[in-house]
């Protein structure tokens, strides 16, 4: 069973915008995106359970991005490819999702997993247009996920009180959430095995991708202007009956009532 | 003027309305500023209410033949809700050839706003919570620490709308209904849907949690197990309140009990001590209700009540209720 996980370099702390209006990469502190790190553990925690399993964690991003697969080979993935190239810079979902799928049909698959959001831009969608681009289901922000050979299942918590079971048959993309568990902290030893595992670099001609069709020339939509919003904590006080209405509008607010 | 499609949240077959009436009011009330609305209706929806919004046509789902499974001659397979809507979208954008494409935002939502963008090659935006003439989108991102202006510049724009930001206003008009009748490919039933089991602490979307303030055990059903079952969500506990047995052991909120990601975390009576945080931190919303203004909590809360919880909290649950009882679309002068 072939599994890939993708996986996003994202920079620590806040997002910060360059004058391009796209997000500050460069010389800044970043990481693996923490929800992808739960995707590399949900990878291993299928992989203990049958012997042929082979991880490989994919990631698009500039060359910093290649230290995301770093961290993923040390949680245990078995190899990982750097999806490369300048034209790259700028890419809005629908080319990030064309250039992340070509790679996932180049290596075949039984089964994509990736983060349910990415921290720096949480657009959480391409999950289902890498999934409508491979022809595949997906399915999305399980919260607990179950594989077997021919099932794929996924449980979900959507809120007030909804709670859905979805299963499909492999090949499928999955989606995880930081609900499906912790992932555990890798042994010493793999730290130090991870330096052998093969990392590759891919650029587009490699997965036959015009440049013209993604990075900021490709892009379907376009930023306008950036503007930072000042949002802190709210601290109310009052009678119990205002107090109560103003929780019970901040929860309809954000759609939990 | 052009036609703006939107995807009406309908309620499944007798299901309860869990505020999807009002997210097609609001996606309508975005609609008119870009176009004539247009909708396309899966679920069952409540033709008067979208007319009095202002959808001019309407395009309900007429039921599909239930055809075997693909591969199956036993029992009828069911349409993925999801996969049913991406199929109509792109069907009446081919028809309708709109100006743009209005979809609420939400799990469902983003799955069939990026499958369709795909499938039509055009960009799609989410995150949005207004829009201009262009049309120029609003969006809020991330964890709305900024507002971004977004176009788009191919294809037909498609808009994954947060609608709780949006004020609805009404439009009557007479719409004309067109029953639309389509034959669904294979893929349409790849994913099924099964009967949930018991809501889990550890997967819960929403966690009301007890601390010391609670006071005691018949409190903490009181207070702690009744809100979280309003919210549709799972109760769970400081250290202090499993230790002195007002819940079951296994709802222990923090690093040795279950770290917990709900969507929504209501602390009753929790100080918010280093422990329980590092249980909870990465809730996206919290919310605290504590009678100490000095308690930890109210520094990382979205919001804070500084009261006695044996009395805010009957009050939201009666205010919670009827709400429930007069489920109201309120318009605002926007
Ligand atoms: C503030 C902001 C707003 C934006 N709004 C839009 C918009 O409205 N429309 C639009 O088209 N673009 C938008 N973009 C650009 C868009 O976010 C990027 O194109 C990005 O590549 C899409 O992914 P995401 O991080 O939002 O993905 P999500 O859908 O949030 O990511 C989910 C998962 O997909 C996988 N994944 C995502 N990106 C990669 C990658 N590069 N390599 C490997 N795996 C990956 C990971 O597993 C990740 O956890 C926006 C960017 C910013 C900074
Ligand atoms: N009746 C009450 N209503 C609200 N908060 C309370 C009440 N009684 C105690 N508290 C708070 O409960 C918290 C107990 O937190 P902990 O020590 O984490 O269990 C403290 O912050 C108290 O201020």
């Amino acid at each position: 069973m072939r599994i890939v996980v993708l996986v996003k370099q994202v920079p620590a702390g806040d997002t910060e915008f360059g004058p391009d209006l796209t997000v500050r990469r460069d010389g800044r502190a970043a990481g693996l995106n923490p929800g992808d790190s739960f995707a590399v553990d949900q990878a291993l925690r299928i992989a203990v359970r049958r012997r042929d399993v082979r991880i490989t964690a994919v990631t698009m991003g500039p060359g910093e991005a290649i230290n995301s697969l770093r961290t993923a080979l040390v949680l245990g993935a078995d190899e990982g490819v750097h999806v490369k190239d300048a034209a790259l810079h700028g890419s809005d979902a629908l080319a990030t999702s064309r250039v992340l799928a070509a790679a996932v049909r180049r290596l075949g698959f039984d089964l994509v997993l990736c983060g349910a959001a990415s921290a720096d831009s949480g657009m959480s969608a391409v999950p289902a247009m890498v999934a409508e681009r491979l022809g595949v289901p997906a399915l999305c922000f399980a919260d607990a996920l179950r594989v077997r050979e021919r099932r794929v299942e996924i449980h979900r918590d959507d809120g007030r009180g909804e709670l859905r079971v979805l299963v499909a048959a492999p090949p499928a993309v999955v989606s995880v959430t930081e609900r499906c568990g912790e992932p555990r902290y890798p042994r010493f030893a793999s730290r130090a095995d991870s330096r052998d595992k093969p990392l590759s670099v891919w650029s587009l001609a490699d997965l036959g991708i015009e440049p013209a069709e993604v990075g900021t020339r490709g892009a379907a939509s376009v930023v306008r202007a950036v503007t930072p919003r000042q949002s802190g904590p709210v601290v109310v006080q009052g009678d119990p009956t205002s107090a109560a209405i103003r929780v019970a509008d901040f929860l309809a607010e954000r759609r939990f009532l | 003027m052009s036609t703006v499609l939107v995807l009406a949240e309908g309620r499944e077959d007798g299901g309860e309305d869990r505020g999807e009436d009002r997210a097609t009011c609001a996606l309508l009330t975005l609609a008119r500023r870009l176009g004539t609305p247009t909708v396309a209706l899966a679920g069952k929806g409540d033709t008067r209410l979208l007319a009095e919004f202002g959808a001019a046509t309407i395009y309900p789902l007429a039921t599909p033949a239930r055809s075997a499974a693909p591969g199956r001659t036993t029992a009828p397979a069911a349409l993925s809700p999801v996969a049913a809507r991406v199929a109509m979208l792109a069907e009446l954008a081919r028809r309708t050839q709109p100006a743009a494409i209005l979809i609420a935002s939400g799990r469902d939502g983003l799955e069939i706003a990026g499958r369709v963008a795909v499938r039509l090659d055009s960009g799609v935006l989410s995150d949005v919570i207004d829009v201009h003439d262009g049309p120029v989108a609003v969006q809020s991102v991330p964890g709305g620490s900024y507002l971004v202006e977004s176009h788009v510049t191919r294809g037909i724009p498609i808009l994954a709308v947060r609608t709780e930001h949006v004020a609805v206003r009404p439009a009557p008009v007479t719409p004309a209904v067109h029953p639309l009748r389509m034959r669904f490919p294979d893929s349409t039933y790849a994913v099924r849907e099964i009967t949930p089991r018991r809501r889990q602490l550890c997967t819960a979307a929403v966690i009301v949690a007890g601390g010391r303030g609670v006071g005691s055990r018949d409190a903490f059903d009181d207070l702690v197990e009744r809100l979280a079952a309003a919210l549709g969500g799972v109760a769970g506990g400081s250290h202090t309140a499993t230790e002195l047995g007002w819940c079951p052991r296994d709802a222990r909120v923090d690093q040795l009990g279950t770290i917990v990601h709900p969507s929504l975390y209501l602390g009753l009576g929790v100080s918010g001590s280093l422990r329980h945080r590092a249980g909870m931190r990465d809730a996206a919303t919290i919310v605290a209700i504590d009678r100490d203004p000095a308690a930890p909590i109210f520094q990382f809360a979205d919001l804070g009540v500084v009261g006695d919880v044996h009395q805010v909290v009957p009050e939201l649950l009666a205010e919670i209720e009827r709400r429930r009882a007069q489920p109201v679309i309120r318009t605002r002068e926007a």
